[in-house]
């Protein structure tokens, strides 16, 4: 395969997982901001930074409001990681790499998209947030269904689920990054209301709620939230499980190559040296340190595959 | 002007056998229904992406070619005398590059003049002496017909480089058959959906002859903001090969080789879809960054097959057309079969200055021109336009052909107030391999959708139809 399809592969599939990352971002800010329980403005500003838009947010000059970061988040043109860039972004790769998708993928990308601009072209109301998130999550559903029922499990499908898991664990990462420190053990006032909104908020950024409460009950505090989307394995979001299967999918493209590729030995090293120790020793090592560590290692990672699979030369 | 001829009802309002069926079928639908039909055909146009970018207008950078619902039909054996036809201007074309590129013999028998090859901007000097893998220059042709009458058929223009189009008239097909099943099962149209395998089987047998293994065919493309990108990118895929640009290539150990995510991998036949001058840097336009620098050399050496051949474009050009039926009968050896269009060259003075005394009747366009820009279609132009275009022509007279305007057949379009007569043109495709010349039955139908326009070019306002040609 082309070393320029690799690359709209890896990048169609990191914009579209961007965006319902982001769609979920958005649904967690407006319902803590409806339940009236937390600070919301300040709230809007984490969540601005969990989608990476802090800093071209506060350059065009606006101010925190949620109309101002719910638009600039959906649909402002100014921002490459609004939904509507980023799905724009997905759709042109989906177009360079149109040899290497299914009919049924592209047509899925491409009736999102239409869908996606049509509801995004005005400011979105308040009463219609609601269901437009809920459309663009189906849509990403939707695109994600088409790619797992029709692409063969080839090396174009293994570019595909490496930009996935590796924009998935990025995503993950940034969340536990700008929230670490309602997690840590000082901070933790059990039982205060506060709190338990900022857990509650981290665990429906990345879809976790239902799945927690399965394994903890109502038991739970931070330090199984941290355990839950660092290190459970069986958890869609988590570290753990993203990193894992970043480095199955690595190894069904390397199997047939000569030699060991450095991506590989890179992905290798992330999961002996952050992902096989407990959530004790994460906390001992100190939390924030760690999510830091991780996210560098997780942008060396992207660099390196950029080489080992000759996207630009 | 003679009474117009309509492809369903003649010139005397009598149904013609192509259309009876078809017809039948038509009178007893609820107009209510087609109507929602044509929309529901526009959706999966929009789904599907068949697009073109418009260029010069960023705001709509994507735009549907408008579709008609009404299918154009062509009997069996109407088709079979056009596609001889058809073949034998595509066997005379090939002979004619092969013999201008070599010892020249039509010019030495007088039939040609030589400056009308030596001056020709789209003469390429560095083909000269150069021989294509298997003896094929124009791999894939699209030959431009109008109809005037029953079995009267001009061709308007030969289209030696890259013919596009091939796109619409296989997703028309299949809008047609998801929207209309019933049609085909009452009518026995012939099947257009062989033609991407067609393609690169004809495409594989005209590589250089390297072994037994199959050959690396890839489609090369200007990139996603080309007008035709998604017709480059349709083919690829129905082809199941890969699209590449430009920056994909280079040449590795004498081969012409992709980029792979494993190191550089050698292409045999690249079908490319890029302009002569742009196809290599070190050869020709030194500022192209869409080539492969060195691609000539290899080809040169015969290492690779350019689909079509550089320099083909001389054999489309508008001043070469007015030879066509000399060149016809120079290689083949028979009497044309399909008519030209008679042609004033400007660049004569005799025929000029009948052009400027005739201008409000005739035809002119550029010789190099495409897409329907820069032509004055006299009849329907204002004074002003005329004299505009009057100077023009004297300035520069061997830049422009003239042609009397044809009473171009039409055929219905599914209007608001039901059928509706429309100009029609036809782009038949022809592959040509070693020893094989196949035409795909039908082709591409451009219509005018303005009434009375004769202008089909989709940059212009124009749409498209499904062709059928019927089984007899």
């Amino acid at each position: 395969m082309l070393g320029k399809t690799a690359n709209g592969l890896f990048w169609m599939s990191r914009y579209l997982e961007r965006a319902e990352n982001t769609a979920r971002l958005i649904e967690t800010g407006q319902r803590i901001a409806l339940t009236r329980l937390g600070a919301t403005d300040d709230e809007w500003t984490s969540i601005l930074q969990s989608a990476s838009a802090q800093g071209s947010f506060e350059a065009a000059g606006l101010e925190v409001t949620r109309d101002n970061a719910v638009n600039w988040l959906l649909r402002d043109p100014a921002n490459p990681s609004s939904i509507l860039s980023t799905i724009d972004t997905a759709r042109q790769n989906a177009r360079l790499v149109r040899t290497a998708i299914t009919g049924e993928i592209w047509e899925a990308i491409n009736s999102s998209y239409m869908q996606i601009r049509e509801m995004l072209a005005r400011k979105v109301p308040e009463r219609d947030l609601p269901g437009v998130l809920r459309r663009i999550r189906q849509n990403a559903a939707l695109v994600r269904g088409m790619v797992h029922g029709t692409m063969m499990r080839n090396d174009n499908y293994d570019f595909l689920r490496i930009g996935t898991f590796l924009e998935r664990a990025d995503n993950t990462a940034r969340i536990l990054d700008v929230k670490y420190y309602v997690l840590l053990p000082s901070v933790s006032a059990v039982g205060s209301s506060i709190d338990n909104v900022q857990w509650e908020s981290i665990l429906r950024s990345v879809s976790a709620r239902g799945g927690f409460r399965m394994e903890y009950g109502i038991q739970g505090g931070p330090r199984e939230i941290a355990h839950f989307l660092i290190l459970d394995k069986r958890m869609p979001r988590s570290l753990a499980f993203c990193v894992g299967k970043l480095d199955n999918n690595l190894r069904y493209l390397t199997s047939a190559m000569p030699k060991a590729c450095e991506t590989q030995r890179k992905v290798t090293q992330l999961q002996q040296a952050y992902l096989s120790h407990d959530v004790d020793a994460i906390f001992d090592y100190g939390l924030h340190q760690y999510i830091q560590s991780v996210l560098g290692r997780l942008s060396d990672i992207a660099r390196q595959i950029e080489i080992d699979f000759r996207f630009y030369e | 002007m003679p009474d117009t001829f309509d492809e369903m009802w003649g010139t005397s309002d009598e149904l013609r056998d192509p259309y009876r069926q078809f017809h039948d079928w038509f009178t007893q639908e609820d107009s209510k229904r087609l109507k929602s039909k044509q929309r529901d055909a526009e959706d999966l146009f929009r789904l599907s992406g068949i697009t073109f970018n418009v260029y010069g207008k960023a705001e709509a950078e994507e735009r549907l070619i408008p579709f008609d619902i009404i299918p154009r039909i062509i009997s069996g054996s109407e088709w079979f005398k056009l596609s001889r036809g058809i073949e034998q201007r595509v066997r005379a074309i090939n002979a004619f590059l092969y013999d201008i590129y070599h010892s020249r013999e039509i010019v030495k028998a007088g039939r040609v003049p030589e400056a009308m090859i030596r001056d020709n901007e789209a003469f390429l000097p560095q083909m000269i002496g150069v021989n294509p893998p298997g003896g094929v220059y124009t791999h894939i042709v699209g030959i431009d017909l109008v109809r005037t009458g029953p079995g009267e058929f001009f061709v308007l223009e030969d289209n030696a480089r890259t013919p596009s189009g091939v796109s619409y008239m296989l997703e028309n097909r299949e809008t047609m058959l998801q929207m209309f099943p019933e049609l085909f099962s009452q009518n026995r149209v012939q099947p257009v959906q062989n033609y991407p395998a067609d393609l690169v089987r004809s495409l594989a047998a005209s590589a250089p002859d390297m072994g037994a293994r199959d050959p690396v065919v890839a489609v090369l493309t200007p990139g996603i903001y080309n007008s035709a990108y998604f017709e480059h990118a349709f083919l690829a895929d129905q082809m199941g090969v890969q699209l590449v640009e430009g920056h994909d290539l280079r040449v590795v150990g004498g081969r012409v080789a992709m980029r792979t995510t494993q190191g550089y991998t050698p292409i045999d036949v690249l079908y490319r879809r890029v302009d002569d001058e742009f196809i290599d840097p070190l050869n020709f336009n030194p500022e192209s960054a869409l080539g492969v620098p060195g691609i000539m050399d290899v080809y040169r050496a015969g290492r690779i097959t350019i689909a079509n051949a550089p320099g083909t474009g001389i054999a489309d050009d508008k001043a070469i057309y007015s030879y066509m039926p000399e060149i016809v009968e120079f290689y083949t050896g028979e009497r044309p079969l399909l008519k030209n269009v008679e042609t004033w060259r400007c660049s004569e003075p005799s025929s000029l200055s009948y052009v400027l005394d005739n201008l409000s009747e005739l035809v002119v366009k550029e010789v190099h021109g495409s897409g329907g820009y820069g032509m004055l279609i006299g009849p329907t132009s204002s004074k002003k336009e005329l004299s505009e275009f009057r100077k023009k022509l004297e300035a520069k007279p061997e830049n422009y052909i003239a042609q009397p305007t044809l009473s171009l057949s039409t055929v219905p379009i599914f209007s608001r107030s039901g059928l509706a007569p429309r100009h029609v043109d036809l782009r038949p495709f022809v592959l040509c391999s070693p020893g094989n010349i196949r035409v795909t039955p039908g082709g591409l139908t451009r219509v005018a959708l303005k009434k009375g326009s004769l202008v089909v070019n989709s940059s212009q306002g124009g749409g498209t139809k499904d062709t059928w040609v019927l089984e007899d």
